[in-house]
C-alpha cells in the first residue's frame, strides 16, 4: 500500500497559491453587486434602481476592512457631508475629549476619542446605558465586546470590525513596540475577565 | 514540479472552501419580522447608503431606532404617519412609502439580522 505523505514543498506552494488567489479575489470583490450579494432578490425591480455599493464606496478613502471605507476620514475630509439632524430643534453635540482605557492590561492602551464618535453619534447613544459617564466607573471586557455588548454594539456590526485590534489599542506602553504583532496565541487555561 | 502541481490543486480546493459565494455589504440589515407574512419581500436596510447622507445620531437618537437588530417593533402604518423610516421616506427627503419594492427587495426566507461578514457575536445574534 502506498502511503501519501504531504510534502513540505507542496504545502508551501499551496499556501503561496492560496494567498495569491485570495488576494486577487479580495481585490476584485471589494463590493459585491446587489444582485449577487445573497440578500437582495435578483428578480426584484429595485435592483436596477438602487445605488450599487461600488458606485458610492469606491470614491471614498479606502480601508482594508468593513465597508472598505475610512468613514471618519471621509467625513473629516468632506468627501461626504451627512446631515447631523433632521429636526430644527435638535441640539447637535460634539464633545472633544480623549479617554485612556485598559491601563493595566497587556495590550497597548486604548485611546477612546470622543470627538470622532460624537461627529457621528449623540451622547445618549452610549451614556449611561452602555457606559457610565464617569471615567473608570465602567468595567470593560473584550469578551463582552466580542459578544456584541459595550463597544461591540457597533464595532463588529456597523463600524470598523474587531479584527482591527490596534485601531483602538493604539497607545504603546513604556518599552512596548509602537505596533506590536497580533497576539495569536492564547495561553492554555486562560480565564476570560468577568 | 509534481509538488507544485499538487500544491495548486490543494490551493484550489481550499479556496473553494473558503471563498464565500455571496457577501452582503458590511452592516446590511434584513428586516423580516412581518414582511413575508404580509406577502411582501423582506426589507434590506443598507447602513452604508444611509451613512453617506445621515449621521448615526439622526436615526438612533432623533428618530429613536434602537441599535439591536429586530428590536424596533413598528409597522407600515407608523412609517406612513411619519415615524421611524417615515421621518424621511415621505416623498420629500426620500422616496415615499408607496414605493414598496425599493425597500422590500430582499430574498424570501431570510431571517431578520445584520449581514455582511466581520461580525462576531454582534447585535444581529441577539
Amino acid at each position: 500500500m502506498r502511503v501519501f505523505i504531504f510534502p513540505a514543498d507542496s504545502l508551501r506552494a499551496a499556501i503561496a497559491a492560496c494567498l495569491i488567489c485570495l488576494g486577487s479575489v479580495t481585490l476584485a470583490e471589494d463590493w459585491t453587486p446587489l444582485n449577487k450579494d445573497g440578500i437582495h432578490d435578483p428578480r426584484s425591480p429595485a435592483i436596477k434602481q438602487l445605488q450599487e455599493p461600488a458606485a458610492a464606496l469606491s470614491k471614498l478613502i479606502p480601508d482594508t476592512a468593513g465597508n472598505m471605507v475610512r468613514w471618519v476620514q471621509a467625513l473629516e475630509k468632506g468627501e461626504i457631508n451627512p446631515r447631523a439632524s433632521i429636526r430644527p430643534d435638535t441640539k447637535i453635540r460634539v464633545y472633544d475629549s480623549d479617554v485612556l482605557l485598559n491601563l493595566k492590561g497587556g495590550m497597548p492602551i486604548v485611546r477612546f476619542p470622543h470627538r470622532q464618535h460624537t461627529l457621528w453619534l449623540d451622547c445618549v447613544n452610549c451614556h449611561d446605558h452602555l457606559f457610565k459617564a464617569e471615567t473608570g466607573a465602567t468595567k470593560f471586557s473584550m469578551l463582552k465586546i466580542l459578544e456584541g455588548e459595550q463597544c461591540g454594539v457597533c464595532h463588529g456590526a456597523v463600524s470598523f470590525p474587531l479584527t482591527e485590534c490596534f485601531r483602538c489599542h493604539s497607545v504603546a506602553r513604556p518599552g512596548q513596540a509602537p505596533k506590536p504583532s497580533l497576539p495569536i496565541a492564547i495561553p492554555a487555561g486562560a480565564v476570560p475577565p468577568k | 514540479m509534481r509538488h507544485l502541481v499538487s500544491g495548486w490543486l490543494v490551493a484550489l480546493a481550499l479556496i473553494g472552501l473558503c471563498v464565500p459565494q455571496a457577501v452582503a455589504e458590511y452592516a446590511d440589515v434584513v428586516l423580516n419580522r412581518r414582511a413575508e407574512k404580509e406577502g411582501v419581500r423582506p426589507v434590506i436596510f443598507p447602513h452604508w447608503f444611509h451613512r453617506i447622507r445621515f449621521r448615526c445620531k439622526v436615526c438612533h437618537a432623533e428618530l429613536g431606532f434602537k441599535m439591536r437588530v429586530g428590536s424596533n417593533d413598528f409597522k407600515m402604518a407608523d412609517i406612513v404617519e411619519g415615524r421611524f423610516c417615515g421621518a424621511c421616506h415621505n416623498g420629500d427627503i426620500a422616496w415615499a412609502p408607496d414605493r414598496c419594492d425599493l425597500c422590500h427587495s430582499g430574498k424570501r426566507g431570510l431571517p431578520t439580522g445584520i449581514f455582511g461578514g466581520h461580525e462576531t457575536g454582534g447585535p444581529g445574534r441577539w
